[in-house]
């Protein structure tokens, strides 16, 4: 890992939390050498709360002493600053539908893992249509990237171990190699590579938090 | 009007719209402007944005582009020539960036603002102030967010002042009192060619939101 320039870059983080995880895997790509604090959500640090005052949230990547917050424009941060290892296309188009599958892919899953009935079946007829669509941006390549994992791959890279998890929750199987081939492709390549696998969280530990989210927000609608 | 030049899709009251619409101004940009009617919306639109099916989108080279502030950079990108809506600095991306992104929210908590009465109205109104706040902070004593240029933040927040009157005559205050920083810049944002042939009178804006409460049952 090289220094990053003589500087110290810091990530602000969570275990189990997704958006964390896309910056963690930049970091890797970009081989940024970081600190890494682990917040305990319920009991914010007031260094959190003063470098992300708007959110209070994780991510939050500082850098040279300033704060960035909101992990697909950390993302950009760091593919601005540090110049090697691109992992954005460099035509704008390209940019433009990668940018726009970063916040889409994910439309519809949260509400069809934590509702029931018909808003499941409405939330997940969305997610089926935008995977239709997404799946049609892997003809031809091994990653959403190319050749190798970019910005768009980073950005879905939790579908790859997100969406078997939710699946094996709710008892329903979205990505399935017959309907999603190259989705279904992707999840393995994308979990098993470098510069992921290592980083992925306990299956057994993250399944319970997302178990216990869910039925407590069930619960409490009910 | 240049048959290989940009088109877009629209909705005239959308500030979404009216944010792709003042970017290709500032950038002295020639399009092709295709008002779309939302309760009856063309295929066109359908096939170029077939997962939101929204405006606005720009349709360049064959190409469609969907999402405001993804069209923004998009046209900043495409057209580098011309006067730079974001910045160069990395870190100061980062922050245009953010801050158009939070204006987004400001939308959404609009909307609300509209939408409900009594205990989720006055909830609206709290967040709205607390979120123009933060952005009077944000702006501080700069002429525009942008420093002394009008830029990626001044185009994404602007749109949503021509609403002020809406949310001020529907939740019953005063946004100059909450904010008097933003309700200046928004002045000066006004005194822009880009900025005042692409918003509509605030009257107007309300008139529409009140055919929208009484067509979708919000009254």
């Amino acid at each position: 890992m090289e220094e990053a320039k003589g500087e110290e870059v810091t990530l602000f983080g969570f275990w189990s939390s997704p958006f964390v995880h896309r910056v963690t895997w930049a970091l890797n790509i970009k081989k940024i050498k970081y600190k890494y604090v682990e917040e305990d959500l319920c009991n914010k640090s007031d260094l959190l709360l003063e470098h992300n005052p708007v959110y209070k949230k994780v991510p939050v990547l500082v850098y040279n002493g300033k704060a960035i917050a909101e992990s697909l424009i950390i993302l950009e941060f760091i593919e601005e600053t540090w110049k090697e290892n691109s992992i954005m296309p460099q035509d704008p188009y390209e940019k433009a539908i990668a940018r726009f599958w970063a916040t889409a892919a994910g439309d519809g899953l949260w509400q069809f893992f934590i509702t029931e009935g018909k808003e499941r079946e409405e939330a997940l007829a969305s997610v089926i249509n935008n995977f239709e669509l997404l799946e049609k941006e892997l003809i031809g390549k091994n990653f959403f990237g190319g050749d190798r994992i970019g910005y768009l791959d980073i950005s879905v890279g939790w579908i790859s171990y997100g969406v078997p998890i939710f699946e094996e929750i709710t008892e329903f199987k979205i990505i399935t190699e017959e309907k999603f081939p190259l989705l279904h492709a992707w999840m393995e390549a994308f979990s098993s590579s470098e510069f992921v696998k290592d980083t992925l969280p306990p299956r057994e530990k993250l399944s319970e938090r997302y178990r216990k989210v869910r039925e407590a927000i069930i619960q409490k609608k009910n | 009007m240049c048959s290989n030049g940009p088109v877009l899709l629209d909705f005239w009251e959308s500030p979404y719209g009216q944010r792709v619409r003042i970017a290709l101004a500032e950038k002295g940009l020639e399009y092709e402007y295709k008002e779309e009617d939302l309760f009856n919306k063309s295929d066109l639109l359908r096939k170029s944005n077939p997962v939101y099916k929204k405006v606005p989108v720009l349709i360049h080279d064959g190409k469609t582009i969907c999402e405001s502030l993804i069209i923004m950079e998009y046209i900043d990108e495409v057209w580098s020539d011309k006067v730079k809506i974001l910045p160069s600095d990395p870190y100061q991306r980062a922050q245009a960036r953010f801050w158009a992104d939070f204006s987004n929210k400001v939308c959404e908590c609009g909307q609300r603002l509209w939408q409900l009465k009594g205990e989720g109205q006055e909830a609206a109104k709290k967040e709205m102030i607390e979120k123009l706040r933060l952005f009077e902070a944000e702006l501080g004593d700069k002429e525009y967010f942008g420093g002394d240029n009008f830029g990626f933040v001044d185009i994404a927040l602007v749109p949503l002042t021509s609403c002020f009157y809406t949310y001020e005559t529907c939740a019953n205050f005063k946004i100059e009192e909450a904010a008097p920083k933003i309700v200046a810049w928004a002045k000066r944002c006004m005194e822009r060619e880009s900025v005042a042939k692409s918003l509509y009178e605030p009257s107007k804006v309300y008139d529409f939101v009140c055919f929208l409460k009484k067509h979708f049952g919000f009254e």
